[in-house]
């Protein structure tokens, strides 16, 4: 080889992308689960239950029929009031969610440039974690007005620490050779967090996002169980009276959707994740 | 070597550079020599004894606690042991990097960091991502980066102890190449004896901690240089000398 042609044909070799094809076991799995999953479920309520317990749940096709094919039924009962009252969870969940990626990410952005601070606020965060949020609803109520305002609170302190966690942890993940590169370009400390740290965290951000998301799915409807007014209330308040009423269909009906809710949301940010950094991070199975 | 006085044409000169860690290890000695343009300066030594923190000094990631290094900080070209590349960046974004940092015109950057990629023999390849590249492509782009700007100063910390062998002789081919083509001046920091002779015009023999220079050796053959040059009995004769010397080094 001459040296004139040794650049000519550099290629050693291109790693080809890994397509992501799903095969027929990758759908016989979920579909053999869910007839377990109904089949457990009707043994449950047809053999294991003792009859006169058997209105704590009702049988799949009696949920089917009582609970999602009867549109409206009194004040309170039938899909429509149920699907409502998500309406009004959703919307509490998402602003919720909203606020919480604006101060988590904030709060992350300023513990990372500062170590004082990130020692000095990690252990209320943590804290605010493990606390029983719902145990501080009568100092909610007592310190803040408005219904809204408070189950937005909820969702906020029961949403925070995953998206602060993970954005910090990834916004100091940056090699220390990727930071001395920019170090010896005079970078200053916001280029730097601008095109170094923030898109090395971005990976981590969408898992704090995603388990941030179904978080606030879960503030939400407990948030609605303590507080409410008249009106459209949440799901979790609709799920309160179904259970006390002992309306079975409407309960399940109720807690089906507001799991399904959840389940659309980190579909949903998983979908973001591999559409925002899908071509350059390899992202794992279950993030 | 020590008393080489620092020579006026100089692009790189250490008058006396000591280091010693806050820790207390004691990593450099009393080091001086300088590199004039068109020269390829190589540094082997004992892993630890501090050849890295030359270049850390040089491009002052650190500060040396005695002596001088004088050299043109806004000319300098650092390439990392490893490609350093950001992931999420294409490859034709990755060698622009340098350029955008210096605040460059988009339209000039693109400009700059097309010759380079060409320069590397990565062209084909600007739209691909740092995960879909092999080891040497990776650092291939690593050195199109710091080629865009045109540094006077080059200062290599082992670029390619990670690859094997074959890559590894390719790659300094192709060093060799643009060492020639942009006429930067070298400093090149490695393990292996053979790669240091074959890329350079002198090598410097570095020994154990503290890292003083122990011994220098002019390397004679002319540029171009063909691979095969590494079968030739003097360039094995002069791998024997360095060899020698290093091992001195170790004890």
């Amino acid at each position: 080889m001459s040296s004139s042609n040794a650049i000519a044909n550099p290629v050693e070799e291109v790693i080809p992308d890994k397509s992501d094809k799903f095969s027929f076991a990758d759908y016989i799995g979920p579909v053999v689960v869910f007839m377990v999953f109904i089949g457990a479920w009707y043994l449950l309520s047809s053999v294991v239950l003792p009859e006169q317990k058997r209105f704590l749940l009702p049988t799949p096709h009696k949920v089917i029929q009582e609970g999602f094919f009867v549109w409206h039924s009194g004040e309170r009962r039938g899909l429509h009031p149920i699907l409502m009252s998500l309406w009004d969870s959703a919307k509490i969940a998402l602003l919720g969610l909203g606020i919480t990626i604006v101060i988590g990410m904030s709060l992350a952005v300023l513990m990372s440039s500062s170590r004082w601070l990130e020692r000095a606020t990690w252990p209320y965060l943590v804290a605010i974690q493990s606390a029983p949020v719902l145990a501080l609803t009568p100092l909610i109520r007592a310190l803040i007005d408005g219904t809204q305002t408070q189950r937005l609170l909820v969702v906020v302190l029961i949403a925070m620490f995953p998206i602060v966690s993970n954005t910090l942890f990834g916004l100091l993940s940056a090699d220390k050779s990727q930071h001395e590169l920019f170090t010896l370009q005079g970078a200053s400390k916001w280029t730097r967090l601008v095109k170094l740290q923030f898109p090395a965290a971005l990976p981590n951000i969408f898992v704090g996002l995603r388990i941030s998301a179904g978080l606030a799915v879960i503030g939400a409807v407990v948030g609605d169980f303590y507080f409410r007014q008249g009106g459209v209330v949440g799901i979790g308040a609709q799920i309160d009276v179904y259970r006390n009423r002992l309306w079975g269909p409407e309960l399940i009906t109720a807690i089906i959707l507001a799991s399904t809710l959840g389940l659309v949301v980190f579909l949903f940010f998983g979908w973001v994740s591999r559409r925002a950094i899908g071509k350059w991070h390899i992202i794992t199975r279950g993030h | 070597m020590s008393d080489a006085p620092a020579s006026s044409s100089a692009l790189l000169s250490f008058n006396n550079v000591s280091m010693t860690f806050d820790e207390g290890t004691k990593a450099l000695d009393n080091v001086s020599f300088s590199i004039d343009a068109g020269e390829f300066v190589t540094v082997v030594g004992p892993s630890g004894c501090g050849k890295s923190t030359l270049l850390r000094i040089a491009s002052n990631l650190e500060a040396s606690t005695g002596g001088t290094c004088s050299i043109d900080r806004n000319s300098i070209g650092y390439v990392f042991q490893d490609a350093t590349l950001m992931p999420w960046r294409t490859v034709a974004r990755n060698v622009e990097l340098i350029a955008e940092l210096h605040k460059l015109p988009k339209a000039e950057r693109h400009q700059l960091a097309a010759e380079a990629i060409q320069l590397v023999g990565l062209n084909g390849f600007e739209d691909k991502y740092p995960r879909q590249l092999s080891g040497g492509m990776r650092m291939r782009a690593s050195l199109a980066r710091s080629l865009v700007m045109k540094p006077k100063v080059f200062l290599f910390d082992e670029p390619f102890g990670a690859l094997d062998e074959i890559t590894r002789e390719r790659l300094n081919d192709e060093l060799l190449r643009l060492f020639q083509h942009e006429g930067f001046a070298g400093l090149f920091i490695t393990h292996s004896i053979t790669e240091a002779v074959y890329m350079s015009t002198k090598v410097l023999v570095m020994s154990a901690r503290p890292g003083k220079i122990i011994a220098s050796f002019d390397v004679p053959f002319a540029y171009p240089r063909n691979h095969d040059l590494r079968y030739e009995p003097e360039f094995g004769e002069l791998c024997g000398k360095i060899s020698h010397a290093l091992r001195g080094a170790h004890e």
